[in-house]
């Protein structure tokens, strides 16, 4: 029964230590080795600190769920208030929307092509393989051509737009616009958010566009699929509604993906390490939000479609 | 800091028991400070002890843990978004490291402020900004130069423009003469007298430094801060307050070292400081 305590007590009180230990390489700059490690306290007092530190856990996670939540409140406050001048939106736009076009076509391209190799045996064993344009086209309007057009935001623009803003934030340039009478929100912030959210979907619609057309090209011309029964397939069972779907989920991306790449940014701690920690931690993330958004939106548009259309769809 | 009535009445900021902490650590405690308008003040004292974040606190750019700070007898904590934005306007700030901003060309950068808040024609903000330019002796080419092409005197002359093209009533200088070579630091100090000089000595300033040539040549005001950890819990952390000639006769050991530069025992200090936290 002691041993089951103290066993206890230590994973309980290990946390603490470590903590501790931390904090004070922090402070000094360096470690302090094993030499001064604190001698063993009671039970009683392990317990407070298990419960001291889970609090500031719990406390912390509120603080800064609190923070971000005002500071969406802020950008849509200025957004409805007031419009940002062209000046600012149009390099903005052309970030989001001109430089990211490439590298989403690319992508769209390759994972039609990469649809089509994966399944093509499985339903070749089925002598099911004219139904591949269903599948190919369904997966990549529904799911895959929004949430990887929003993974190549996030990681192009998201973490840059976390690291510009770090380094303002770091050079005081964030500072300097609030000491000359310009809203930071306003002026950085709400023009990022507006192309990100605008211009998602055009993005989605071209990583859609891109990976039709590569997964037809892969299985059309490549493994020779009959190319009548390949659309034939696809238009009966890919319609607008999936197309929109597809679409709707990518504006939540979108706003997501800059809210927390601004908020990281804006956040940024001292120094270069600070700036490449705001830009991982916007992509992280942004990605980690894009993917439970993601899964949330499905069950939300699927509760809707079979509310319209009990009876669904079989690609079989 | 005693004040008389009559000059109260005129005070333009007006810092009321100031209190600023990060996490846990206090950084200022206390601070009342009073500055009239037209004045012109120094603020010493060594790295680390809050005369940065002083200065911020006087724009509303750090907000206090308690006390408050007035300007021109508004409470800036009180005051949401776009008030705070209209009050702004009657500030210039020259950051220490210039803070440019590095997308913009210099002549962006210096029209930024009257773009924001007049409507002025581009022919005449061209001018404005041209003029100011000149004033601070750089020539019509910088202006579509990009910050990052600039050399650190330079970039230090457009941000003095930049804060300056307003008008604004209060100008704060955040180290302005550091890491400038000593003729460039004079040209500073020549620039903030004749702000000074050429608004009838209607400009408020408030300059952070460390450079006592600039304290003494600029200020009619001088205050000191000293690091709230090195104070005991009762001390004030202004340890003075008066006008620059009084300063080399001060009593005071911690001020005669700091205008004389002496390290005296801090070196042996510091030492004892990190021994006691076990190094």
């Amino acid at each position: 029964m002691l041993a089951v305590l103290e066993v206890g007590w230590w994973f309980a009180v290990t946390p603490a230590l470590s903590r501790r230990e931390r904090e004070k390489e922090t402070e000094l700059g360096m470690s302090t080795g094993t030499a001064d490690r604190r001698p063993r306290r009671g039970l009683a007092e392990g317990m407070h600190e298990v419960v001291v530190d889970w609090g500031t856990v719990a406390i912390e996670a509120v603080v800064s769920v609190g923070d971000l939540v005002l500071f969406c409140m802020r950008i849509l406050s200025w957004m409805f208030t007031r419009m940002p001048r062209r000046e600012t939106l149009l390099p903005n736009f052309y970030q989001v929307g001109v430089m990211s076009l490439p590298v989403v076509a690319l992508t769209g391209t390759f994972i039609g092509m990469v649809l089509a190799v994966q399944s093509f045996w499985q339903f070749r064993e089925l002598g099911l393989e004219t139904r591949l344009g269903a599948v190919i086209n369904m997966s990549l309007v529904r799911e895959l051509g929004p949430v990887l057009a929003a993974t190549m935001l996030a990681g192009r623009v998201g973490s840059a737009m976390a690291a510009e803003l770090g380094t303002m934030r770091v050079t005081e340039q964030i500072d300097a616009l609030a000491s000359m009478g310009a809203n930071p929100i306003h002026y950085l912030v709400v023009p990022r958010f507006l192309a990100c959210l605008f211009l998602i979907p055009t993005l989605t619609v071209m990583a859609d566009f891109m990976g039709v057309v590569g997964g037809y090209f892969f299985t059309v011309e490549i493994l020779g699929i009959d190319k009548h029964h390949y659309w034939h397939n696809s238009q009966q069972f890919v319609g607008v509604f999936d197309l929109l779907s597809g679409i709707f989920k990518s504006l939540f991306f979108g706003a997501a993906i800059a809210m927390i790449s601004c908020y990281r940014g804006f956040h940024c701690l001292p120094g270069a390490e600070g700036v490449g920690r705001a830009a991982t931690a916007a992509f992280v993330y942004s990605f980690v939000m894009i993917l439970i958004l993601d899964l949330f939106l499905g069950v939300l548009i699927n509760s809707v479609y079979y509310t319209f259309w009990p009876e669904g769809v079989s690609f079989l | 800091m005693t004040v008389s009535p009559t000059s109260s009445n005129r005070s333009l900021v007006d810092v009321h028991n100031l209190h600023v902490s990060f996490d846990t650590q206090d950084v200022l405690r206390d601070v009342t400070l009073r500055v009239r308008r037209g004045e012109t003040v120094a603020i010493i004292g060594e790295s680390g002890c809050g005369k940065t974040v002083l200065l911020k606190s006087i724009i509303g750019l750090i907000r206090p843990t308690s006390g408050s700070v007035h300007f021109d007898g508004n409470d800036l904590a009180s005051l949401n978004d776009r008030e705070l934005t209209q009050q702004r306007a009657r500030f210039g700030y020259v950051f220490q490291n210039a803070a440019l901003f590095d997308s913009l060309t210099v002549g962006q950068n210096v029209a930024f402020p009257l773009r924001q808040h007049r409507g002025y024609s581009p022919a005449r903000v061209r001018d404005l900004v041209l003029t100011r330019l000149a004033m601070v002796g750089l020539p019509d080419s910088v202006v579509s130069q990009k910050p990052a092409e600039l050399s650190g005197g330079m970039r230090k002359r457009v941000g003095l423009a930049r804060a300056l093209i307003m008008n604004p009533e209060l100008i704060l200088y955040d180290e302005p003469t550091t890491g400038l070579d000593p003729i460039m630091s004079d040209v500073i100090n020549e620039l903030m007298l004749r702000t000074k000089s050429e608004n009838e000595n209607d400009v408020t300033s408030i300059i952070v430094t460390h450079d006592m040539r600039t304290a003494h040549k600029v200020a009619d005001r001088i205050i000191m801060v000293f690091p709230l950890s090195r104070l005991e819990p009762d001390e004030p952390q202004l340890i003075f307050d008066g006008a620059p000639e009084k300063l080399d006769h001060c009593a005071d050991r911690r001020v005669s070292q700091f205008i004389n530069g002496e390290a005296g025992e801090r070196l042996t200090e510091l030492q004892q400081a990190s021994s006691a936290r076990g190094l």
